[in-house]
C-alpha cells in the first residue's frame, strides 16, 4: 500500500513504518538514527509540530520504548516514532534544538524515568518533584503502594474496601 | 500624544544590562541592582498552584523560570495500577475546570484499542457535553483576565453564568465540577425532560451577560491601552513552540482541531475557526470572547439536530475482567486552551501500560511563557499570564 510515508522508506532503511488507520502512522528506527529521522521529518517531510514527547517502561525486555509523536499541519498526518533504549543507565540524544518546548519533556522524563538527555536545558533540576531521593516514580518497579503505607497513614475509623472485591459484589453479585 | 507615540518601543537598550553568549544576563543579587520576585503561588494573578520565579530590574522583568509541582498527584502513574473502568472516574480530576475532554480522550482511546463502535445519540450528547464545558471554561476564563488587569465585577458576572451551565451539567450527569459523564462505550444517560428550554434560557441569559461585558470590558479605554501590543506571539513561533488554540489562531494560524480533524459530530455542524490577526492579548480575548459565542451556537444546533431518544451506551464486557487488545494509540480534541491529547499503551491485560496526557499548558506555560515574559511590567505579569489560559493540573498531572 503506497503511503505518504513512502520515501522515509528509502531514505531510512532501517525504518520500520506501518499504518494504524488514516492519518496516524507508526514508525520503529534504531536509537543512533533516531534524532536524524526527526530532523528529516520536520525539515523536508514538514512535520513541524511535535505533539507529545514520552516513555514507556518494558520493565520484562528490560527496554524503555521513547516515543515521539509528529504532526504535519499540512497534511494533517500523526506519526509516532519510536524507539527503545536499554534501561540500565539510558540516555538518549536531546532534540530541544528543534523544538523549544522539547526542552521540558525531557526534563520531565529525566525526572520521572530516569532517563538522562545530555546537554538539554536545566535537564538536571528538579521540574515537579524537590528533594526526592527514590528510584525515578514512573519506573515500573516503583512500587506506589509501598511508599504511599510508608509515607502516610489512614485517618482513623476509615473503611477500605478492596476495589476488586467491591466492584465485583456491587456490578456482579452472581458471579462466583 | 499620538498613537504611534504610546505604543513606541524603546529601541534604546543602554541602560540594561547586556547579554551573555547564551542570549541571558547574568544576575548578581549582591550587586542590589536586581530583586528575586516569587510571583506564586499564592497570588491572585497566577493561574492556579504554580509560580513564577522572577528576576527584576527595577519594575522589568529580565529573567523569569516557572516551577511547578504544588499539584502533583500522579494520575498517570495511578493509571497504570488501576483496571480500564477505574481510570474512568480519574481523569476528568486531571483538569479541574474543564474535565470532559479528559473524558472524551480516555473513553475514544479504550473503544478504538477494543474496537468498540459508539451509538449515534452518544455521540450528539458528547459533542454537547464538550461545548458545555468549552463554554463554563470560557466564562470562568473571563472574569480571570478581567480581574487579573483591575476589573472584578467582570468577573462576577461571568461566574453567574458560568454557575447556570454547572446547573445544566448537574441536571445532565449529576456533578457540577467532575461530571464523569463520558464513558466508555458512551455516555451515562439522556437528556432530561425540558433541558433543551432551561439551556435556552441559560444561553439567553449568557448572551445578555455577554453584550454588558463586550462594553465594559473589551471597549474599556483601560483595558484596551493595557492590552492592545502587549505579549506579541510571533506567529513563527507557533511550531517552534508547540503553540495550539485560540493563542495560535490569535496569530492568524486557523488550526481548530474541531474543523481540521473531524471527531464526534462536529462534521455536521455548520461554523467556521475563529481567527484572529493581531496577536497580542487584547486579541487572544477577543477570539476567545467569539469562540464563546460561538458554542452558544453550536449548542443551539446541536440540540436543535440531535436525536433525543435511542440507544446511549454500547454493551461493554465485564469491567473486572475487561482486557483491552495490546496496541497504542493518539487521540486529540480541541479544548479551550488548545491540543488536549492522550497517548495510551496497552499492553493487552486488564491494565493500561502507560496513559500520557498531553495538556497544552505545558507548552504555553513553560517554554513560551518564559520567553514572553522577558522585558515586560511587573504590573502586566498576571494579565499576560491568563492570556495565554494556562492550568497548571495539566502539565504537572
Amino acid at each position: 500500500m503506497n503511503t505518504p510515508l513512502d520515501n522515509i522508506r528509502t531514505v531510512f532503511p532501517n525504518a520500520d513504518v506501518w499504518t494504524q488507520r488514516q492519518g496516524l502512522y507508526h514508525m520503529s528506527i534504531p536509537k543512533e538514527q533516531l534524532v536524524a529521522l526527526v530532523t528529516h521529518l520536520k525539515e523536508v517531510e514538514g512535520y513541524l509540530h511535535l505533539v507529545q514527547l514520552t516513555a514507556v517502561d518494558w520493565i520484562e525486555k528490560n527496554l524503555f520504548q521513547l516515543t515521539y509523536i509528529l504532526n504535519n499541519p499540512i497534511k494533517k498526518i500523526d506519526v509516532m516514532v519510536k524507539t527503545f533504549i536499554p534501561r540500565d543507565n539510558p540516555t538518549m540524544e536531546t532534540i530541544h534544538h528543534l523544538w523549544e518546548q522539547a526542552a521540558t519533556y525531557q526534563r520531565e522524563l529525566r525526572e520521572m524515568f530516569g532517563i538522562n538527555f545530555p546537554g538539554s536545558p536545566r535537564v538536571d533540576k528538579p521540574f515537579i518533584l524537590e528533594g526526592w531521593d527514590d528510584i525515578p516514580p514512573y519506573r515500573r518497579d516503583f512500587d506506589t503502594k509501598k511508599y504511599a503505607e510508608e509515607t502516610y497513614f489512614p485517618r482513623p475509623g476509615r473503611e477500605t474496601n478492596d476495589p476488586k472485591e467491591y466492584m465485583k459484589k456491587k456490578l456482579y453479585p452472581d458471579e462466583i | 500624544m499620538k498613537f504611534k507615540d504610546i505604543f513606541k518601543i524603546k529601541e534604546d537598550r543602554s541602560l540594561y544590562p547586556p547579554l551573555n553568549s547564551e542570549g541571558k544576563i547574568d544576575v548578581d543579587l549582591s550587586s542590589h541592582k536586581y530583586v528575586k520576585l516569587w510571583h506564586g503561588p499564592q497570588h491572585p494573578g497566577i493561574t492556579g498552584n504554580m509560580s513564577l520565579e522572577l528576576t527584576l530590574l527595577g519594575d522589568e522583568i529580565m529573567d523569569c523560570e516557572t516551577h511547578v509541582g504544588y499539584l502533583h498527584r500522579g494520575f498517570e502513574k495511578l493509571m497504570e495500577r488501576r483496571k480500564w473502568i477505574q481510570c474512568f472516574p480519574i481523569v476528568c480530576r486531571i483538569t479541574v475546570p474543564e474535565p470532559d475532554y479528559n473524558e472524551y480522550c480516555f473513553a475514544a482511546g479504550v473503544e478504538e484499542l477494543a474496537g468498540i463502535e459508539i451509538p449515534e445519540t452518544a455521540k450528539w450528547l458528547r459533542t454537547l457535553t464538550l461545548e458545555m464545558a468549552r463554554l463554563q471554561s470560557y466564562l470562568m476564563w473571563i472574569g480571570g483576565q478581567a480581574g487579573s488587569l483591575g476589573m472584578g465585577i467582570v468577573g462576577q458576572w461571568s461566574n453567574y453564568c458560568r454557575d447556570l451551565v454547572l446547573d445544566r451539567f448537574e441536571e445532565l450527569t449529576g456533578g457540577r465540577i467532575y461530571h464523569m459523564y463520558i464513558i466508555p462505550g458512551g455516555v451515562r444517560g439522556l437528556l432530561p425532560d425540558g433541558f433543551e428550554k432551561r439551556m435556552e434560557e441559560t444561553l439567553k441569559t449568557i448572551e445578555e451577560f455577554m453584550v454588558d461585558i463586550d462594553k465594559v470590558m473589551f471597549n474599556n479605554a483601560v483595558f484596551k491601552k493595557r492590552t492592545v501590543g502587549m505579549g506579541y506571539i510571533d506567529p513563527k513561533w507557533i511550531y517552534q513552540f508547540g503553540i495550539t488554540g485560540p493563542n495560535a489562531r490569535a496569530a492568524g494560524i486557523p488550526d481548530d482541531i474541531r474543523k481540521k480533524y473531524p471527531y464526534l459530530k462536529y462534521p455536521e455542524l455548520d461554523f467556521e475557526p475563529i481567527v484572529g490577526k493581531d496577536s497580542d492579548i487584547y486579541t487572544r480575548a477577543d477570539v476567545r470572547r467569539r469562540d464563546l459565542l460561538l458554542s452558544v451556537d453550536l449548542i443551539r444546533q446541536i440540540l436543535a439536530k440531535m436525536p433525543k431518544d435511542g440507544d446511549f451506551k454500547a454493551p461493554t464486557p465485564n469491567v473486572l475482567h475487561w482486557q483491552i487488545p495490546a496496541g497504542e494509540t493518539f487521540i486529540r480534541s480541541e479544548c479551550t486552551r488548545g491540543e488536549f491529547a492522550y497517548y495510551i499503551v496497552s499492553d493487552g491485560s486488564e491494565y493500561p501500560r502507560r496513559i500520557n496526557v498531553r495538556g497544552p499548558s505545558y507548552t504555553h506555560a513553560v517554554a513560551l511563557l518564559e520567553k514572553m515574559i522577558i522585558n515586560t511590567n511587573l504590573a502586566d505579569v498576571a494579565g499576560l499570564m491568563t492570556s495565554l489560559h494556562t492550568y497548571p493540573p495539566e502539565i504537572e498531572r
